[in-house]
């Protein structure tokens, strides 16, 4: 089956392929070379690539709504945040009275702020599979309200792009407020232990670091299918002639809404992962340079082609790491620049031009 | 979603007309769009609307398709469904199909996918995810690459058509939504002679079976295919006849050349 696989489609055969062999080599590597070792890979390392793979999977998300279509939404980092801060709290009940307050009902910060109970909405939290199910069922929710309300107004363009930022940038402002309990500005971290496991302890980066790759291959292959289904073609059709779309016949709102949820899901899934390899989960997570960013990886890519937004998700983060441990100031100025000069010269991305290789080479 | 629930069974026309449109008023920003404007349509019939600019030719198609609604007035398809109360995706799905002005094809897609979309089938979200074509849909897409002349063309992209050939998948696109009204808007402009032509055959070819409205500029493209016309003219209806009934009207005359 795999052979067919291959013949049919050599550029996902090969794109899983890698990803794969990332999952697979990269923990056998931290285990059986010693640290010495030039092919030896350090625990840092694993929850880097890790955290990488969690930002494909962010960008493919963004892809599907953007890219197919056609909706400029600049609001994506919200639901990968929510993914992240449903995981943040549940590695928080983890802690148990391990923390600095020795609190077994509540956690630190909580304690700090001299609250009594645990507030409702933390409820359920202890459980994994709560926890599990929140990371999709709230950025899900929210999509699903926030989108039906916009596509059903007809809202489009620059004004639904305007409305996404301001979406996330309150979520910035509400989760920073300490009332909230959701640990205010600081954030929910100081975690311990994951399904019963050291978070720090090797053996856990690795299996988040499988989990996010396998996330991220299922999700490129859900993709795929979708976007060649015939709703991916609706859905096409909507980013280039949205009027003909509805006078066909289709109800395009509620089109852009199953697109926009999923993508949430998505978006909310790589959240999850991303938390408990970096950590920490606090509001900037929300900001709306992070949204931006988002864009910037799936531009640089090459928009409505899955590999671009997956690829370019990886570039540019491997380049933000470099650089900002290099020459921290100038990366926002990179950045900006990657980004006008992929917008002028290659409209459609990196995926554009090994296009235009493979064809000129063939011709 | 009840008060968009599709009309169900057949389009009423057992009194003769298929498209009712009784005083039907439309105003932007104080300028009279349509005024008080009737219209009947029979069942079968391929009638042409002229006028000269801002007569309300497109707003007049605007109304009937659901994307503008009157300040009055009232719209029946048949006997008994009351378009103002559809939006444009259930209009399109009782049986009304409308073509652009401008060409508006999904120029990414083949020609082929293109009828696909357009298909008479269950447009829902879930449905469209698990859609597969039976043998009977691909002969039917086949009938219709034949009718419009694009059989060689199928598996093209639709961005790489001609002017033309545009104007013709998308004529091919109302005919995969098996309507019983099509609505037109100027299908011949920006075309050569032979295109017109063919044009014209495939545009006679459809009436009969179904009700065609076809908006034109072009008079002599409008005398080839019209057994009546009606001209607009400041929102309403100024006459309506045969082709040469309403070119010796004294009043017509007088619109198009002015005084």
């Amino acid at each position: 089956m795999y052979k067919q696989f291959y013949q049919h489609d050599k550029a996902a055969f090969w794109l899983l392929a890698i990803i794969g062999g990332i999952v697979f080599l990269i923990p056998i590597a931290n285990m059986l070379f010693p640290e010495r070792s030039p092919l030896h890979v350090s625990a840092y390392s694993i929850s880097l690539i890790g955290k990488y793979l969690t930002f494909a999977l962010l960008g493919l998300s963004l892809d599907l709504v953007w890219g197919y279509c056609g909706i400029l939404a600049l609001g994506q980092g919200a639901f990968f945040a929510l993914g992240g801060y449903a995981m943040g709290m549940y590695l928080m009940r983890q802690i148990g009275n391990r923390g600095v307050y020795g609190n077994a009902e509540l956690p630190d910060f909580m304690v700090f702020l001299n609250w009594q109970e645990l507030p409702w909405y933390w409820y359920g939290f202890d459980q994994f599979w709560f926890a599990a199910l929140m990371v999709i069922a709230v950025p899900g929710l929210l999509a699903y309200v926030f989108g039906w309300l916009a596509f059903r107004s007809r809202v489009t363009g620059v004004y639904l792009s305007i409305i996404t930022q301001a979406l996330t940038y309150a979520l910035l402002l509400a989760f920073f407020r300490n009332e909230m309990g959701f640990g205010g500005n600081n954030g929910l971290t100081d975690f311990k232990e994951l399904i019963g496991f050291n978070i720090q302890s090797s053996g856990v980066r690795a299996w988040l670091l499988i989990a996010s790759g396998v996330s991220l291959m299922l999700a490129f292959l859900a993709s795929r299918w979708i976007m060649n289904s015939k709703l991916g073609r609706v859905v096409t059709a909507i980013r280039d002639q949205e009027m003909r779309v509805r006078f066909i016949g289709y109800r395009v709102e509620l089109f852009k809404l199953w697109i926009f949820v999923f993508a949430a899901v998505l978006a909310g899934i790589a959240g999850a992962l991303y938390v408990p390899q970096v950590g920490i989960i606090n509001p900037s997570e929300f900001a709306p340079l992070n949204s931006l960013e988002i864009v910037i990886w799936v531009a640089i890519g090459g928009r409505g082609t899955l590999y671009g937004a997956i690829v370019g998700a990886v570039l540019v983060n491997y380049a933000k790491t470099l650089l900002t441990g290099w020459l921290p100031e100038i990366w926002l100025f990179f950045l900006g620049a990657a980004f006008i000069l992929v917008t002028v010269m290659l409209p459609d991305g990196l995926y554009g031009l090994w296009l235009r290789r493979i064809k000129g080479v063939q011709s | 979603m009840t008060a968009l629930a599709l009309p169900t069974g057949e389009v009423d026309t057992s009194h003769g007309p298929i498209l009712y449109l009784e005083g039907v008023s439309v105003s932007f920003d104080g300028f009279k769009a349509l005024n008080n404007l009737s219209l009947y349509i029979d069942e079968g019939e391929l009638r042409c609307l002229i006028g000269p600019n801002g007569a309300g030719k497109t707003t007049l198609m605007d109304v009937i398709t659901g994307k503008t609604r009157p300040d009055s007035g009232s719209v029946f398809f048949g006997q008994t469904i009351d378009l103002l109360k559809l939006d444009e995706p259930a209009i399109a799905t009782a049986g009304i199909g409308r073509k652009f002005q401008k060409p508006s094809v999904f120029e990414k897609l083949t020609v082929f996918e293109n009828l696909e979309l357009s298909l008479a089938t269950n447009k829902g979200v879930w449905a469209t995810l698990f859609a597969k074509l039976t043998a009977g849909q691909r002969e039917r897409i086949g009938e219709v690459l034949e009718t419009i002349g694009l059989v060689e063309h199928k598996t093209q992209q639709a961005g790489a058509l001609s002017h033309g050939q545009k104007q013709w998948l998308e004529i091919g696109m109302l005919l995969m939504q098996e309507p019983k009204v099509m609505l037109i808007d100027e299908p011949v402009a920006g075309m050569t002679h032979q295109e017109i032509e063919r044009t014209a055959q495939l545009l006679l070819s459809l009436q009969g079976e179904r009700s065609v409205i076809v908006v034109e500029h072009d008079m002599e493209f409008v005398r080839s295919i019209a057994k009546r016309v009606t001209v607009l003219h400041e929102g309403s209806v100024l006459t309506e006849g045969t082709m040469d009934e309403v070119q010796n009207d004294p009043r017509v005359i007088q619109v198009y050349l002015g005084d």
